[in-house]
């Protein structure tokens, strides 16, 4: 069941690079998401629920509940966004399109190479999820960063050129990094075990070379975290998520910026094991304060609202990495946080989209009163707005309030405190431009809001403020054991 | 078999070099190449096992992408952009070697604070490993065409390699052989951008896409709410 999950994406993506009918492919990018998803559900229950680890290959690619996480975050959320995906390929179908900043003729790549690469990158997110072995975990994080380039490049005009280049170079020169801090991980390890399987090297953390380990961290932590987005490595972030076609930027910040913390929090996992987890979990805490601070100044004052989107998931990001770092039960409020993170930005970029493709402009001021000329999704984007800056009753305030309560116990006041300016500047920020744009009184848009583009990140909406009210016993049974997994076995 | 890995490691060292000094973009090509393919050659004389099928396999799959498909391809993409031969260093070509003198000073020091717990063949293998990567980034940031951005990725990725090939005598080949297929992609596809970037902007200056950006302080109106200004403007006249 496992090989399967990982070979339908791949195999999907074959065919669709073959098949020439757009509604047959289009019918294909419906179908394989939800059977992925279904086989994803039936893994769980089958095997995960009463405590079985699958696995294959000796142990190289297994899923345990912390990969399960982030895979099922990563299957649902492409299942719900391939709906948009629908719509949005009927939309931009055929001929040249007019650039709204340069007012150049463009064209969008073929929907075949689109469709495609959607695939690969669902199939390399979930060899990223399954991978047990630090050098295939690097094989998928790298093949991810390709996939996901010709969909950012989907617009052939100049900006979203230069977007996938930085993307490219940035998390490439970075990912090469973190083969190299593999090779450390490797020099560390020769006397414990042959292999770079987390398992093994969790039996033998004691024999590790503590040294050589600590710099295999730091070289780890710098090369995923460029793919992550936690700054100061962050700078293709902005320029690729506002560029990238909205459901893109969707899946982009949903999804892949998990997928990079899962192989960081790989790292994290042999740290405990070997006893010296307070250097890691320094770095984790420094660079998520950092990020936040950075998502601060360059939210405060944004003009362009994919780029604000964009930065908010750096601050996101950022949490999570606080929450990690602070350990215990902000462990738990991480992993709950990148769940609620991943819903709501993944909406908000959904709903971004939507905006741009009706009112035509990413400018902040020239966007007025949507909530009037876009009822359902100026409605999506106030209630969006809200929750991503943490207010209840969604999901992600009651993660940022286990978060924060994670601080105040630590006992860390320095922490606490900056960690609450921090979200205090970026809710003022944030929702100074959700209301700009939403109140007053707009120009009249003609067009209707077209349904696929509206039912997904309602769905999306629904989900996270199920999240806020009540958390199910699956859910927390889920996390609980991914938390146990990342304090070790003591 | 230590005076042959040697005798790779001086070739590495010259090659490293002469990449900081080299001024036409074909000689950089070349010398990456060339150092590619010397590289790909040291499974060879890591003999602590005998020369296996699977080193001969790797040998062969490092020595053709390195030193063969990546050159062909990127004068292929040269060719086709049509771009000036120059390389264009932001820092000029003496400062570079200076510099590239202080990373090999560098990559000794530090050799020397990280001690390896195991005995490899040749001592000069680490430190000349990580004199390459040193290189192989600063070639990154401080050349402006995309092309030579592209090399100096591949000399950052040959560097660790380097480092990679001398430790891993048992690393499971299967990673090995994805780990270059992922490098081979992510150069074809950097390959391709080339083309399009020269398609899109009529040249390969990495340091002209600067179009996308936060604080857009600039006297030409180039942004959105500057055309959005001078178009409400123009209305009201």
């Amino acid at each position: 069941m496992l090989l399967s999950l990982i070979l339908i994406p791949f195999i999907s993506a074959i065919l669709s690079f073959l098949i020439t009918n757009n509604s047959l492919r289009r019918l294909l990018l419906v179908i394989s998401p939800i059977i992925h998803f279904i086989l994803v559900l039936l893994i769980y229950f089958t095997q995960i629920s009463s405590g079985n680890i699958p696995e294959l290959q000796g142990g190289w690619i297994s899923l345990d509940p912390l990969g399960f996480f982030f895979l099922a975050i990563t299957s649902a959320l492409f299942m719900v966004t391939s709906f948009y995906a629908i719509g949005y390929l009927k939309k931009e179908n055929k001929g040249a399109k007019k650039d709204f900043e340069s007012k150049y003729l463009f064209y969008n790549a073929p929907e075949a190479i689109f469709t495609g690469c959607l695939f690969l990158f669902l199939g390399t997110m979930t060899l990223v999820t399954v991978s047990q072995h630090f050098g295939l975990l690097w094989v998928a994080v790298e093949a991810t960063t390709l996939a996901t380039a010709p969909l950012i490049y989907f617009h052939r005009h100049h900006r979203s050129l230069e977007a996938t280049w930085k993307y490219l170079l940035i998390c490439s020169v970075g990912i090469a990094l973190a083969l190299l801090g593999n090779f450390f991980l490797a020099v560390a390890s020769i006397k414990a075990t042959p292999h770079l399987i987390v398992s093994d090297l969790l039996n033998n953390a004691e024999k590790l070379n503590i040294l050589w380990l600590k710099t295999a961290f730091i070289f780890i932590f710098v090369g995923y975290g460029t793919k992550m987005g936690l700054a100061p490595f962050h700078t293709w972030l902005p320029d690729a998520h506002s560029e990238s076609p909205s459901l893109v930027s969707a899946l982009l910040s949903g999804t892949l910026l998990n997928c990079a913390f899962l192989a960081i929090l790989r790292m994290h996992q042999i740290f405990v094991a070997a006893g010296i987890e307070t250097f890691s979990q320094e770095l984790f805490i420094i660079f998520g304060l950092l990020s936040m601070f950075v998502a601060a100044v360059f939210i405060i004052g944004q003009t362009d609202y994919k780029r604000m989107l964009a930065y908010s998931s750096i601050e996101h990001m950022g949490i999570i990495s606080l929450g990690v770092g602070l350990g215990g039960i902000g462990i738990f409020g991480a992993l709950l946080h990148a769940l609620n993170h991943s819903f709501t930005k993944s909406m908000l970029f959904l709903v971004a989209g939507n905006i741009l493709s009706h009112i035509k402009t990413k400018s902040i001021i020239d966007i007025k009163g949507i909530a009037k000329t876009l009822p359902v999704s100026g409605f999506l984007w106030v209630a969006g707005g809200l929750a991503i800056t943490g207010s209840p009753p969604f999901g992600m305030f009651i993660s940022k309030f286990t978060i924060l309560k994670a601080s105040i116990t630590n006992g860390n006041w320095i922490i606490t405190s900056v960690f609450l300016f921090l979200l205090i500047a970026i809710f003022t920020g944030f929702t100074q431009i959700i209301f700009k744009m939403s109140q007053g009184h707009g120009k009249n848009i003609e067009a209707k809001e077209d349904k696929l583009s509206i039912i997904p990140p309602v769905i999306l909406c629904i989900v996270i403020f199920i999240l806020g009210i009540m958390l199910p016993d699956e859910l927390e049974k889920i996390i609980k054991s991914a938390q146990i997994i990342l304090e070790g076995q003591k | 078999m230590e005076t042959y890995i040697e005798i790779i490691m001086i070739i590495l060292i010259i090659c490293n070099l002469w990449l900081l000094a080299a001024s036409r973009i074909k000689q950089c090509i070349y010398l990456v190449a060339f150092q590619g393919a010397m590289l790909g050659l040291l499974p060879f004389f890591q003999t602590g096992h005998g020369i296996l099928p699977r080193t001969f396999i790797i040998v062969t799959g490092i020595t053709l992408i390195k030193g063969f498909v990546f050159p062909i391809l990127l004068t292929k993409a040269l060719k086709d952009v049509k771009v000036k031969a120059e390389v264009e260093p932001l820092v000029s070509h003496s400062v570079s070697m200076i510099i590239g003198i202080f990373a090999l000073i560098i990559s000794l020091w530090l050799d020397e604070r990280l001690q390896l717990p195991l005995t490899i063949e040749s001592e000069l293998i680490i430190p000349l490993s990580y004199f390459t990567i040193f290189v192989g980034l600063f070639l990154t940031v401080t050349r402006k065409k995309a092309i030579t951005q592209v090399l100096g990725y591949i000399t950052l990725e040959n560097g660790i390699f380097a480092f990679g090939v001398s430790i891993l005598s048992e690393h499971p080949w299967l990673v090995e052989m994805g780990i270059l297929l992922d490098v081979f992609v992510a150069v074809f596809i950097m390959g391709i951008m080339v083309f399009y970037i020269e398609k899109e902007f009529d040249h390969i200056d990495a340091d002209k896409l600067a179009h996308l950006r936060d604080w857009k302080i600039h006297k030409n109106k180039l942004f959105s709410w500057d055309i959005y200004h001078s178009e409400a403007e123009e209305e009201s006249k």
